[in-house]
C-alpha cells in the first residue's frame, strides 16, 4: 500500500512539476500539445477500458467524444454558456443518449456489440453532416477559449485567452481531468460496483442467477464511459477551437479500443500507459516520413505476436501473479 | 420503382459477396476481421494495375486479385492470426491484431498504389433502357450478374466439395470437427484465404464501376459489420440476406429520404437499433454466436 502511495506521488510530481520544468528547461513547447492529446484520450479510453470490464469490447468512443465535442461547441456559440459550464453537460448528454442507445445494444455481446458501436461511429458522424444544428461538413470554427472560473467571487481558473501560455493551462487542465478520471474509474473498480462488474464479465447468467441487476449495470457503466468519452471530446474542442464532422471518426474510436489492448486489459491504468505508448510512439515515428504508418503497423503487430495480453503483463509475469 | 428495386439488386449482390467473407472468416476462427475492407481495396488496386496499366484483359484483372489476395489471406492467418489465437488469454486479442493489420494494409496501399481516385475503362459500353421505366448501364448489369453467378459458386463450394464440408464443421464446432478428423489448421488457413479472397474479386468488380481508392477500406467494413448484424454473423444465408437487405434498404433510402438531406444510414441504423432490440443474434444467426 505504501509502495502505491509512493508511486502516486512520484506519477502526480511528474505529471504536475517536472514535465512542465523539463519543457520550460528545453524549450520543447510543441510537447504541450503532444502530451494533452494524450491526456485526453486517456481519458475517453478510461471510458472504454471500464466497458470492457462488463465484458464488452466498445469501439464507439469516438461517437461520444464527436458528440461532446458538438455539445460544448454549439452551447458556447449559439447559447453562449461558459466553457466550464458546457464540460458537465457534455458528458451527461453524452451519458444520456447513451442510456437510449445502450438499452437495446448492450444486450449483444462480443464481436455483436463491438460490430454495433463501431457503426455507431460511423452513424455520428454522418448525422453531424446531416443536422442543420451541427452546421455539415463546414463545422463549427472560433469556439472561444475557455474563461474564467470563479466561485463565489474567487477566481479559481483564470480566463485563458489572457494566460500568458495557455498551452500550459490546456496542459494542466487535461492533465488534472485525466488524474480526476482515473481516480473515479479506480474507486469504481474498487467499490461493490466494481466486483458486480465483474461477476458480468465472467459469467453474465450466472451473474443474473444470483440476483444481480445486470441490465442497470450495464447501463450505468456504459453511461459513466460515455461520460468520459463526451468530457474528452469538450476539452478537445476548446482546444483546437473547432470542431468538425470529421474531427472524430472510426479511425479514433478503433485507436481508443487499441489503447486498451495495449496497455492491457486487465489493470485500472492499462489504457493510460497504452495511449501514452502509441500516441507518442506515433509522434516519435514521423520521422520515417511517409513509411510513418508502415512502421507504426508493423510495430502493433509484432506486439501483438510478442505480448498479446498487454504491455503491463510483462510485470505480471515477473511478479508470479495469476 | 423498378429502378430502385434493380439499383436495391444490384447493390445487394456486391454487399452480399463483401459480406460472405467476412462471415466465413469469423465463423471459421471467431476473428472480425477489420480489415477486410482493405483487402476489397486492395483487391480493386490490383485489378486497376493489371488493366488499366499493363493494358491486359479485364478477367486477367479479376483472376490476379483473386489470387493475390487468396495468398494474402493464408499468409495472413498463419503467421498471424495462429500465433496470436495460441497465446493470448483472451478472444479478444484478435481484435488488436486484425485492427493492426488493417493499419498496415492501408499502408502498403498508400505506399504502392498512392492515394489518388482510380477507375479501369468500361468493359462493356451501351445502356439498357426498358422504356424509361428502367435504365441500367450494361455494365452494371454485367458486374451484377457476375456477382450473382460468384455467390451461386460460392454455395455450390461450400455444399458439395470436400473442403466446403469441412468449412462448415468448422463452423459448427471447431472441437468435434477436429475430433472427426479434420484437418483443423489447414482448414482455418484455407477458409481465411477464400473469405480474403472474395474481398479481393468484390474489389476487382467494383473497381470497373465506381473506382476505387485508399479512403474506401474503413467504410467498406462498417457496411459489412452492418450487413452481418442484420444477417447474423457466421451464417452464410444471414450474410446474403443482410447484403440484399441493406442494398435494398439503401437504394430505396436515397430516393426516398433524398428531400430530406444525408440521411439513409441514419434512418437505417435507427431502424438496425429496434431491429436488434427485438432480435439480438441478427435474421438466422445462432444467439450469441
Amino acid at each position: 500500500m505504501n509502495k502505491n502511495l509512493v508511486g502516486i506521488a512520484a506519477f502526480l510530481l511528474a505529471v504536475f512539476v517536472l514535465v512542465p520544468l523539463a519543457i520550460a528547461a528545453t524549450g520543447r513547447w510543441d510537447l504541450y500539445y503532444t502530451l494533452t492529446s494524450v491526456a485526453l484520450l486517456a481519458i475517453g479510453s478510461a471510458g472504454v477500458w471500464l466497458t470492457f470490464y462488463i465484458g464488452r469490447i466498445n469501439i464507439g468512443q469516438g461517437a461520444y467524444a464527436l458528440m461532446g465535442g458538438y455539445v460544448s461547441a454549439v452551447l458556447m456559440t449559439k447559447a453562449g454558456f461558459s466553457f466550464w459550464a458546457t464540460l458537465p453537460l457534455a458528458g451527461l448528454f453524452c451519458a444520456g443518449i447513451s442510456v437510449l442507445i445502450g438499452l437495446p445494444i448492450l444486450r449483444l455481446r462480443g464481436v455483436y456489440f463491438a460490430m454495433i458501436t463501431l457503426v455507431l461511429t460511423e452513424v455520428t458522424r454522418l448525422a453531424a453532416l446531416a443536422l442543420p444544428v451541427t452546421n455539415g461538413a463546414k463545422g463549427i470554427t472560433s469556439i472561444p477559449l475557455p474563461g474564467s472560473l470563479s466561485v463565489f467571487g474567487i477566481t479559481l481558473i483564470p480566463d485563458f485567452a489572457t494566460m500568458a501560455n495557455p498551452k500550459l493551462g490546456f496542459y494542466l487542465l487535461a492533465a488534472a481531468l485525466m488524474v480526476l478520471s482515473y481516480v473515479v474509474l479506480w474507486r469504481i473498480v474498487n467499490s461493490r460496483l466494481g466486483h458486480l462488474c465483474r461477476s458480468l464479465q465472467q459469467n453474465e447468467e450466472l451473474a443474473a442467477s444470483i440476483g444481480v441487476n445486470t441490465a442497470y449495470l450495464r447501463v450505468l457503466t456504459y453511461a459513466i464511459s460515455s461520460f468520459f468519452g463526451g468530457l474528452a471530446g469538450a476539452v478537445f474542442v476548446a482546444i483546437s477551437q473547432s470542431i468538425y464532422p470529421s474531427s472524430f471518426a472510426v479511425a479514433d474510436s478503433v485507436n481508443f479500443m487499441l489503447y486498451c489492448f495495449v496497455g492491457g486489459l486487465g489493470y485500472v491504468t492499462g489504457p493510460m500507459l497504452g495511449t501514452f505508448v502509441l500516441y507518442f510512439g506515433w509522434d516519435l515515428l514521423s520521422i520515417a516520413k511517409q513509411y510513418q504508418l508502415l512502421v507504426y503497423s508493423s510495430l502493433m503487430i509484432a506486439m501483438m505476436l510478442v505480448l498479446p495480453n498487454g504491455l503491463l503483463s510483462l510485470f505480471d509475469r515477473k511478479g508470479g501473479k495469476k | 420503382m423498378e429502378q430502385i428495386l434493380a439499383n436495391g439488386l444490384y447493390l445487394g449482390a456486391q454487399y452480399a459477396l463483401i459480406a460472405l467473407g467476412l462471415t466465413l472468416i469469423f465463423s471459421l476462427m471467431n476473428v472480425l476481421n477489420f480489415a477486410h475492407g482493405q483487402m476489397y481495396v486492395f483487391g480493386g488496386f490490383v485489378t486497376y494495375t493489371v488493366v488499366a496499366q499493363w493494358g491486359l484483359p479485364f478477367i486477367v484483372g479479376l483472376v490476379s486479385s483473386a489470387v493475390i489476395l487468396a495468398v494474402m489471406g493464408a499468409l495472413i492467418e498463419k503467421f498471424l492470426f495462429r500465433p496470436v489465437i495460441r497465446k493470448s488469454k483472451r478472444d479478444e486479442s484478435t481484435m488488436l491484431l486484425a485492427a493492426g493489420i488493417a493499419f498496415f494494409l492501408d499502408a502498403v496501399i498508400l505506399l504502392l498504389f498512392g492515394e489518388k481516385q482510380r477507375g479501369v475503362p468500361k468493359i462493356v459500353d451501351g445502356v439498357f433502357n426498358w422504356d424509361m421505366r428502367l435504365i441500367m448501364p450494361y455494365d452494371r448489369i454485367l458486374i451484377g450478374v457476375l456477382a450473382i453467378a460468384l455467390i451461386v459458386g460460392f454455395i455450390a463450394l461450400m455444399q458439395y466439395t470436400k473442403a466446403g464440408r469441412a468449412m462448415r464443421a468448422l463452423a459448427q464446432d471447431r472441437m468435434a470437427a477436429q475430433l472427426m478428423g479434420v484437418d483443423v489448421d489447414r482448414y482455418s488457413m484455407i477458409g481465411f484465404a477464400l473469405g480474403a479472397l472474395l474481398a479481393g474479386l468484390v474489389g476487382g468488380l467494383l473497381v470497373t464501376i465506381t473506382g476505387i481508392n485508399l479512403g474506401m477500406g474503413g467504410p467498406t467494413s462498417i457496411k459489412a459489420f452492418m450487413m452481418i448484424m442484420i444477417g447474423g454473423a457466421g451464417v452464410i444465408s444471414g450474410a446474403i440476406a443482410g447484403g440484399f437487405i441493406l442494398g435494398m434498404m439503401e437504394s430505396i433510402g436515397l430516393t426516398v429520404l433524398a428531400v430530406y438531406g444525408d440521411i439513409t444510414y441514419l434512418a437505417i441504423f435507427a431502424s438496425l437499433m429496434v431491429f436488434l432490440a427485438f432480435r439480438p443474434q441478427g435474421l438466422m444467426g445462432k444467439p450469441w454466436g
